[in-house]
């Protein structure tokens, strides 16, 4: 439990692999918004001279019932969960931090917080993310904080260790000896301890996060139908299944799950640079 | 005497007691925090209620609605009341199905808990064999396969695993059926067990693949630690085999903690279960979650939410009593382990 699961742990390499692993999915990732920004109208303008087309040379993820380019889909999708993703791991890092910080103050604090951990991790994250989304009434921000407040518990027990074994370390002890306030300690010697694990939380949040974006939007409670996200699409290609227009399928969920590869890539990355205690893989 | 027990955790008995009163604690959390969103929601009870009928009902006959269904009292007396209905036995009347919610309950519980035990022991022995089988020579060909194989199954999302598998199966070879827990048309009570099974492959196989990864990962990363140990080393030593030692140290000493780790893994089983039961169309509780949150639903959602809750804390409080059975320095309690 010391650890937020990977989705897909560090392949136990060297470091080195593991950094230009890393380092060639921050490239992938950083590609896909910027080939969404570029391309325009692609894959947003119906077309329908060419309505279901299977993959060819000039559409090779295929084309939907309105004639629009899935790959281009895809791609747009994909950006639209980097968003969504980025945000609500943002913000769930946030709580995670402010609840740790929090839990640190007293023993009855610690405790409330603890509870509330507890309770979070005793509920599906999926029926939380139905009842966050219902009480929202949907959509794209309705979601943004249905994943930020289902993520926070683990990263939080991990902050709240470290912030235990900080607060009673040596140099801390000392600090305090020599009348440095709290606020003093907790900005010059526990922060800069603090950032790397918030960094590598939030890099191992991101696919979680995207994963439960796409859950969301495919039950039909997330991000609004009209735009392209990818749990979007597969409730779509749902519709198309059985008449065998597999492609509408098949290919937006294989970017996905390249998408989540990509993360927990760069998160081990992260690790292996930020965290000590990983640099003897 | 049995009272003198002090509530203390260092005590076997007051650790469970203590455990047993969080859970109730927990349980009471979820309800007050299930209800409160569902009280949140921009959807009015009632208009989802009257539908269609909206504009044929005046503004008297809504208030007399709302005053039927104690609408018209502040929230924590309407939950008050909700949480004593229930603790009677009756969590309501589920407008969606047009039955009681309890019923609506325990019809679709046998459905989903027969796929959710039998994924959750499948994942669980398939799990662990891999796991044991990749951890047991670490960096050969076969780690190598079982861990690109776990690693990209556990970055995949159930619900597309479930839709491919329909697409390959159903639609492209017809080997299974595309949809229900029973041939179409066939109501409930005559679908012979062979259909039964039939219709249950897919969700299943769905359902297992999640929770394989998992375990494999957890039991692979204490096999390699358990075979480079003095242990294994002095084992190697006195001449036992690399399969003997797999066997005789490394199984029986990763066999708890994966078996914690199931149960600690219920909430994602029951997750899985909401998506592969909507992609099959299994008339299961995760199906009816779903509809129930779309349709407005709210007796139903709140009932299967505390459903879901009682199920994965007590998977939780399971894994937490084995936690303690399995590494004794967490008999401390957590502030004494951190220090």
């Amino acid at each position: 439990m010391s650890a937020i699961p990977a989705i897909a742990a560090a392949p136990i390499g060297r470091r080195v692999s593991t950094l230009r692993t890393a380092a060639a999915a921050a490239l992938v990732v950083l590609a896909i918004p910027a080939i969404a920004l570029l391309s325009g109208r692609a894959g947003i303008a119906p077309d329908f001279a060419a309505r279901l087309l299977p993959p060819a040379l000039a559409h090779p993820f295929g084309t939907d019932p309105l004639g629009r380019d899935m790959l281009f889909r895809t791609i747009k999708g994909l950006a639209l969960s980097l968003q969504v993703g980025l945000v609500a791991s943002l913000l769930s890092v946030l709580i995670a931090t402010a609840l740790a910080l929090l839990g640190a103050t007293s023993r009855w604090a610690d405790e409330v917080v603890g509870f509330l951990v507890e309770t979070v991790m005793g509920l599906p994250h999926i029926v939380l993310l139905i009842l966050i989304a219902f009480a929202l009434g949907g959509g794209t921000g309705a979601v943004i904080v249905a994943v930020a407040v289902t993520h926070w518990p683990r990263l939080t027990r991990i902050l709240r260790a470290e912030i235990l074994q900080l607060r009673s370390a040596d140099y801390v002890r000392i600090s305090r000896r020599f009348g440095k306030s709290w606020f003093w300690i907790g900005r010059r010697h526990m922060l800069p301890h603090l950032l790397p694990q918030m960094l590598v939380g939030l890099l191992l949040l991101f696919p979680h996060a995207i994963l439960h974006e796409a859950a969301l939007s495919f039950l039909g409670f997330g991000i609004e139908p009209a735009r392209p996200a990818i749990g979007i699409l597969l409730n779509e290609a749902m519709g198309y299944l059985l008449a065998g227009r597999w492609w509408l399928g098949l290919f937006p969920g294989l970017c996905l799950v390249g998408l989540v590869l990509c993360f927990d890539a760069i998160g081990n990355g992260a690790r292996a640079m930020l965290d000590p205690r990983a640099s003897e893989d | 005497m049995a009272l003198d027990v002090r509530l203390s955790a260092d005590h076997p008995g007051g650790f469970v007691l203590l455990r047993l009163l969080r859970l109730v604690l927990v349980l009471l959390a979820v309800a007050i925090i299930a209800f409160a969103l569902l009280k949140a929601s921009p959807i009015d009870p009632v208009d989802a209620y009257l539908g269609a009928d909206i504009a044929r009902v005046g503004p008297d006959q809504r208030a007399a609605i709302a005053e039927r269904w104690g609408l018209d009292q502040p929230a924590p007396v309407q939950f008050t009341r909700w949480l004593s209905q229930l603790l009677s036995g009756d969590p309501g009347f589920s407008r969606l199905y047009n039955a009681p919610v309890a019923e609506v309950i325990a019809e679709r519980a046998g459905a989903s808990f027969l796929l959710m035990a039998l994924a959750w022991a499948l994942s669980g022995v398939v799990g662990f064999g891999l796991g044991i089988l990749a951890g047991a020579r670490e960096n050969s060909l076969v780690d190598r396969i079982i861990r690109t194989y776990a690693y990209g199954l556990a970055g995949t999302p159930t619900f597309w695993i479930a839709m491919v598998m329909l697409m390959v199966f159903s639609v492209g070879l017809g080997v299974t059926p595309v949809c229900c827990a029973g041939p179409i048309g066939v109501p409930p009570a005559d679908v012979t067990l062979l259909e039964r099974l039939h219709h249950l492959v897919l969700p299943l196989i769905a359902l297992t693949l999640l929770g394989v990864a998992q375990i494999t990962l957890h039991t692979r990363a204490k096999m390699v630690e358990i075979m480079s140990s003095e242990i294994a080393l002095y084992a190697r030593a006195q001449g036992a085999s690399r399969a003997d030692i797999a066997l005789r140290h490394g199984a029986r000493n990763a066999a708890l903690p994966a078996i914690t780790m199931l149960f600690a893994s219920l909430g994602e089983l029951f997750g899985g279960a909401v998506l592969a039961e909507q992609v099959f169309a299994y008339p299961g509780l995760g199906q009816a979650t779903i509809a129930a949150g779309l349709g407005g639903d709210v007796p139903l959602l709140l009932a299967i939410t505390l459903v879901a809750a009682a199920l994965v804390s007590v998977g939780n409080a399971i894994a937490d009593l084995l936690y303690r059975l399995v590494d004794p320095r967490m008999r401390r309690g957590p502030h004494e382990v951190l220090q």
